[in-house]
Order: C-alpha cells, then sequence, then structure tokens
C-alpha cells in the first residue's frame, strides 16, 4: 500500500498595511474615515497611557507595570471588532484593548497600584478582570463561549493570551475543548516574542503558533500584529465565523515587546538592542499615520490636538485614581463567600480591631 | 413530610438528585468524562443521556483543566454546570482551576462574578483501586477560603445536597465516598433538598463524642454501637460540610460530653482532623476531662492489597479502642 498524504495544514500570513504605511487596498476592511481615526486614536491614547504609568512607577505611584509598548496595533484593532455584548478575557497585557472596551483609565492604574478595586468591571462592560496566572483565563472564556452557545446567545468571546501562554496545559485543554464543542469564540495571542526573559525559540519548536489550531480542529492565521488593518480584519472575520455558529478561530498576532516584561525587569540583559531598534521601525502607530497622511486623514493640527486629548485623558484618570480613599479594611472580607460566613465574621471582628483599636485609626491601614 | 419511603442505595438517591435538577432547571446540565454513553465511572449517570440527550449530559474530552475551568465560565455565563470529576486524583490536575479561579474570581472582581458552579467528584479508599484513586482530599480543599465542601453520608443527604449546592452562588465541591455508592437504605419517598449550614448528631451520647463525616460515618455508627455493650454511652456528630465548618455543634457537643474523638479517612498531619482539634482547643479546653484522641488513616501511599488497604484505614475495632482509651484512660 502506498503511503498517502491524507490531512495537510497552511498557515496565512496576513498584512494589509506595511512599514511605509503603503496599503492593499483589496484587503483593507470596510472602516469609515471616522473609524480609521477612531483606531489611530485610541493606539495613540494607549501609548500615551503607557508612558504615563511607566514613569508613575518610576517616582513611585504605581507597584509595578506591564508595557505595552510596541503591541497597540494587536490590542486596539482586535478589541475593536467586538461588539458590547461579546465578552472578552484579557490576560495583564492589554490595557489598550479594555480602553477600546470602554474600561475608565483610573481602573487599570488603580489595578497596578495595589488597588483591587480596579478590577471591579462596571456594570454593563462585558470584561472580565486581568488574568495574572497565565493561560489559566483560557478555558474559562472557553465556558463563557459554552454557556452562550447553549442560550442560544448571538455573542462571541475574545481571550487573549502571551505568546508564553502557548506552552501552557491550558492552552491545549481550552481550546481542544473548544474545537469539540465548536464554541463561539477567538484566541487571541499576542506573540510578542518574549516570556519573560524566554524567547520564543525556547516556547516552541513549531515554525508558528497559529498552525497549533490546526491540531485542535479549527483555523489559525498568523497577522502582522503591528498592522491595525490587518488585525481588525482577522478578529471580524473569527468573530463573524464565532457567531456563524463555526466556532473557534486562533489569531497570532506577530508583533514585539518594545519595553521590559515589567517595570520590574531589566530587557538590557537578555536581549540585543539591535533586536529592539529593528522591531522600533516597524511602529503601528507610525504606518497608520502614513497611510492616513496619503489619504488626507492626518495633519500636524490633528495629530496635535489627538494627543493633547489623550495626554489629558490620562493626567485626568491618575488624578481619579490619586484622589480615591484608600479601601477599607472590611473589603477584604467582603468577597470571599457571597455572605459572610460566621467564622469569617469572627475574624474580620478580629481584624478590624488593632491593640484594642479601630483599624483604620489606626496607622496601620491596610493599602495606607 | 409524608412517612412513606423507597428502597434506594446513595448512587440512586445522587442520580434522583441530578434527574430533578435537569428537570427543574433548564440551565443545569452535567458534564465531564464519560458521564454521557458510559453512566459516569461509578455508574452515577447512567441512563440521564437517554432521557436528556447530549447537550444535558455533555461528555467532554480528558482534560480536567479544562472542563473545570469552562465549568466556571459556564457558570458565569448564565447556566448551572455540573461537573463531575472521576475521582479527587484526578481534580488535582484542575486544581489550579479551583484554588486559584473558582475560589477568587468573587474576590478578583470585586464581588462582580459569582461562580455558581457545582463540583462532584469520588473521594476515598477501601475498593482496591491503589494510591492513585484512593486518597481522601476533602480536608485539603476545606483549607481553601472561597469554595463550599460537603460530604454527604447518608442517603437523605446523597439525596438532598445537590439543590442547595446548585442554588448557592458559590463554588461548591461535593465528595461522594466511593464505599457508600452501593449502600442501600429506605429514603422518604418525598426526600428532597436538607439543609447544608448544619453537622448532624446522629446518635444521642453522654459519654465522648465521636466526630466525623463522609465515609467513616457509618463505621463511627458500628463502632458506637459496640462502646454501647461496654457500656459507654457515644455521641456521633456528621459534619456533613467541611467548609464552613459548624464549630457550634461540635462545641456544644465536647461541653456535654468532655471527651471527643475525630475519625477522618484523611492524612492526619496537617489535616481536617487537626482543625477539628484546634477548634475544640481554642473553644472548649477547660470542658475537656481527657486528652482529644483521632483515627486516621495510615501516613503512607494508599496499599494495593485489600487487608492492607483495610488496615491503613480506619475501622470500626480501631475507632472503639480509641474511644476506650479517652474513657478510660488506658487499654
Ligand atoms: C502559571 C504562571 N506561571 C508563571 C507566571 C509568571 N509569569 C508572569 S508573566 C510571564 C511570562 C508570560 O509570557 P507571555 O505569555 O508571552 O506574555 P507576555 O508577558 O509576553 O505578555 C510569567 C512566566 C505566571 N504569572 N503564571
Ligand atoms: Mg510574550
Amino acid at each position: 500500500m502506498p503511503k498517502m498524504v491524507i490531512e495537510t495544514c497552511s498557515v496565512e500570513w496576513l498584512q494589509i498595511l506595511d512599514e511605509d504605511g503603503i496599503c492593499d487596498e483589496e484587503l483593507r476592511p470596510p472602516l469609515s474615515n471616522e473609524e480609521i481615526k477612531k483606531l489611530f486614536e485610541s493606539m495613540v491614547l494607549a501609548r500615551t497611557f503607557d508612558e504615563k504609568a511607566f514613569k508613575l512607577q518610576r517616582e513611585g505611584r504605581l507597584g509595578t507595570y506591564a508595557s505595552i509598548y510596541g503591541q497597540e496595533a494587536a490590542q486596539v484593532g482586535s478589541a475593536f471588532a467586538l461588539r458590547p455584548a461579546d465578552w472578552m478575557f484579557p490576560a495583564f497585557r492589554e490595557p489598550g484593548a479594555s480602553f477600546v472596551r470602554g474600561l475608565p483609565i483610573h481602573m487599570i492604574l488603580q489595578y497596578w497600584a495595589g488597588d483591587e478595586r480596579g478590577s471591579q468591571i462596571p456594570e454593563g462592560l462585558n470584561d472580565f478582570p486581568i488574568t495574572i496566572p497565565v493561560a489559566t483565563q483560557i478555558p474559562i472564556a472557553v465556558g463563557v463561549a459554552l454557556a452562550a452557545k447553549v442560550k442560544g446567545d448571538p455573542i462571541a468571546v475574545m481571550a487573549y493570551m502571551g505568546d508564553g501562554a502557548t506552552s501552557k496545559g491550558d492552552f491545549h485543554e481550552g481550546l481542544n475543548f473548544a474545537g469539540v464543542f465548536s464554541a463561539p469564540v477567538v484566541f487571541v495571542c499576542q506573540n510578542n516574542q518574549w516570556a519573560i526573559s524566554v524567547p520564543l525559540k525556547r516556547q516552541t519548536a513549531a515554525k508558528t503558533l497559529a498552525q497549533k489550531a490546526f491540531a485542535y480542529g479549527f483555523p489559525g492565521i498568523r497577522v502582522d500584529g503591528n498592522d491595525v488593518f490587518a488585525v481588525y480584519r482577522a478578529a471580524s472575520e473569527a468573530l463573524n465565523r464565532a457567531k456563524a455558529g463555526k466556532g473557534p478561530t486562533l489569531i497570532e498576532c506577530l508583533t514585539y515587546r518594545l519595553g521590559d516584561h515589567t517595570t520590574a525587569d531589566d530587557a538590557s540583559r537578555y536581549r540585543s538592542r539591535e533586536e529592539v531598534e529593528q522591531w522600533k521601525t516597524k511602529d503601528p502607530i507610525r504606518r497608520l499615520k502614513k497611510y492616513m497622511e496619503k489619504r488626507n486623514l492626518w495633519s500636524e493640527a490633528y495629530d496635535q490636538a489627538v494627543r493633547s486629548n489623550a495626554k489629558e485623558k490620562v493626567e485626568r484618570a491618575v488624578r481619579v485614581e490619586e484622589s480615591l480613599p484608600p479601601p477599607d479594611p472590611r473589603d477584604i472580607f467582603g468577597f470571599t463567600f457571597e455572605e459572610l460566613t460566621a467564622e469569617l465574621k469572627e475574624q474580620m471582628e478580629n481584624f478590624l480591631k488593632v491593640d484594642g483599636k479601630e483599624r483604620s485609626e489606626s496607622k496601620d491601614v491596610l493599602y495606607g | 413530610m409524608s412517612t412513606e419511603t423507597i428502597k434506594t442505595t446513595y448512587r440512586e438517591a445522587i442520580r434522583a438528585a441530578i434527574r430533578e435538577a435537569l428537570l427543574r432547571d433548564e440551565r443545569v446540565f452535567l458534564m465531564g468524562e464519560d458521564v454521557g454513553r458510559y453512566g459516569g465511572c461509578f455508574a452515577v449517570s447512567k441512563g440521564l443521556l437517554d432521557e436528556f440527550g447530549p447537550e444535558r449530559i455533555r461528555d467532554t474530552p480528558l482534560s480536567e483543566s479544562a472542563f473545570v475551568g469552562a465549568g466556571i465560565g459556564a457558570a458565569m455565563g448564565g447556566v448551572r454546570p455540573i461537573v463531575e470529576i472521576m475521582t479527587v486524583n484526578f481534580s488535582l490536575l484542575a486544581l489550579d482551576q479551583i484554588v486559584n479561579n473558582a475560589a477568587t474570581i468573587l474576590h478578583m472582581s470585586g464581588g462582580q462574578f459569582n461562580i455558581p458552579l457545582v463540583i462532584r467528584m469520588t473521594t476515598g479508599a477501601g475498593r482496591q483501586l491503589a494510591a492513585q484513586h484512593s486518597h481522601s482530599l476533602e480536608g485539603w480543599y476545606a483549607h481553601i477560603p472561597g469554595i463550599k465542601v460537603l460530604t454527604p453520608a447518608t442517603l437523605e443527604d446523597a439525596r438532598g445536597m445537590l439543590r442547595p449546592a446548585l442554588e448557592d452562588p458559590d463554588p461548591v465541591l461535593i465528595f461522594e465516598n466511593g464505599l457508600l455508592y452501593n449502600m442501600e437504605g429506605e429514603l422518604a419517598a418525598d426526600a428532597g433538598a436538607v439543609d447544608i449550614s448544619k453537622a448532624a448528631i446522629r446518635r444521642s451520647g453522654k459519654d465522648l463524642s465521636l466526630i466525623t463525616y463522609g465515609g467513616t460515618l457509618f463505621k463511627t455508627l458500628q463502632a458506637a454501637e459496640g462502646l454501647a455493650h461496654e457500656g459507654i454511652d457515644a455521641e456521633v456528630i456528621d459534619l456533613r460540610t467541611l467548609r464552613p465548618l459548624d464549630t457550634a455543634t461540635i462545641v456544644a457537643s465536647v461541653g456535654r460530653t468532655h471527651r471527643a474523638v475525630i475519625v477522618d479517612e484523611g492524612w492526619r498531619s496537617g489535616s481536617i482532623s487537626a482543625e477539628i482539634m484546634a477548634r475544640i482547643m481554642e473553644n472548649a479546653f477547660f470542658e475537656l476531662d481527657a486528652p482529644v484522641a483521632r483515627v486516621c488513616s495510615a501516613e503512607v501511599p494508599m496499599p494495593y492489597p485489600k487487608h492492607l488497604e483495610d488496615a491503613a484505614i480506619p475501622q470500626a475495632p480501631g475507632i472503639v479502642a480509641a474511644a476506650r482509651r479517652v474513657v478510660r484512660g488506658h487499654e
């Protein structure tokens, strides 16, 4: 019996807007001028926020912070394709996506400043809080998608993860499960090529991350993650597919973490300056700007206005965040169970007193 | 309540509870490995696939972390999953989802996301399934704030604990001791939901308190009968819920009997039995007439040979001997 090929897989690469702002008009998603401006403004806001958060941390006004410098298109382009009724599960490096969804800017600052009220997602926003244990949000996101399918809700779920996350069991289990039940979920992997100090080639011997989807029985695509049109297009198509009952998609956004892993890291210890400089030439904001300039959607005056507007929004968020009263010590007991158990009530009462005084009046105030 | 009873088993009682939940609420579904066509690895869900179909009796991939994680997401997303894990040993593959996610999401979201998830699993030894299928880790789970831990031992509880678990806005773990599945008895024909907030006194007595739960309840009751012949009148407490623990019932009983023995199929070091002893020390130390004792499993991986497995876990004679020592101070 001769050997036969019974299955092949191919991985598509999608780039619409190149580094020089040259656009493949045939592939360009049908976005209005206003929407293109919105993409630009959202990316500028994300970067403005990032720069400010970094400074705040250096000034001791934030605990730690994970920079999104360089990844603005991957975040904005994907989240822009979501509808409000859809669900969004961030990992921990997606403020750009969260702002597009409508999360108040000060809440991300609050979170990284160590105030857990920053994770209290406002009513009506179908977003999950930041997930720190890598990849564990994936099976949960799949479960929300399964619930939507069971209930017949015409929505989809978008779950973010990094390249490092693709080595986790949860990634495999979650994607496999989603494939089996054809869950309406879109997996967006921001392949920024580093997981702290570990480079992509230490995560996998596979040529792409996108190809992993084939083993789970659904499509995977690699897109230029610094090309906001490509990311938006891939995300829109995947969401439509999911909502049409055709199951999940994995989108690998090839991008680069231009900053350190977090403010507690110094990436120069493990990667070359040349590599970083090389990726700076692929800047997602600059290339959209070039494109918009050609289409008369961009001018110096517009740019100035967008930047000062973003700055103002971020400064306002800082003021809001820094003027909030510290959380009440009682808060840490409030959300362990829906109702305080007898044993927790007793522990709380003891906790609220320090040397016979109310904790809130003592110097020991939690988060104080 | 009618006095009419039916003859049933622990397994059938759980099945009846699942069936009732599926009939009562269309959001409820069961998922896990081999729960459908196969009927569950301990035959608990047998027949349910035919009655409810594959959407509601959902066979999953062999993927503990995925189906527990998806259960969390599904519960968040407005349906009511009952997740079955074959045994507590395999729940360790989903420990991250249970401990880091199910137990913390309400807190991490500042009260935004309840996880009304029910996870059922088999626990315990005595069935010659060797060390990787036989441990009793429910006490371990009881260490975790944010989840509730139920250990039904009686037919009433097997039948009645699922409903309050499903109605609970918090994640609930139900541990079914594998030795109990075939236990047969009479159950009220109209048995239904039970209160899960309190321990139960299964036998009243005045000389000592035997405190236990789950698979060792009936061995402890048997020991109490033996002790009665020797003139020792033992009270038997079935904890029923390991978190939150009903300290008041324990302390009140010890206050009456002044002596206590804890019987737990788990290992003793850093265990729920140690926790109960600590609570007695904290709350009833001056009531005690003798040191508190306990009967636990040998601290080894569960042996495979039948006679060694039986010897490694609590049995009635060992419970009787421990009780005698506590009451009479010798032997
Ligand atoms: C399960 C788990 N293991 C380890 C860590 C510590 N950790 C935090 S971020 C990170 C790297 C993540 O890399 P990647 O998935 O590529 O995301 P990126 O940081 O690049 O956005 C590690 C190892 C963690 N948070 N969770
Ligand atoms: Mg990475």
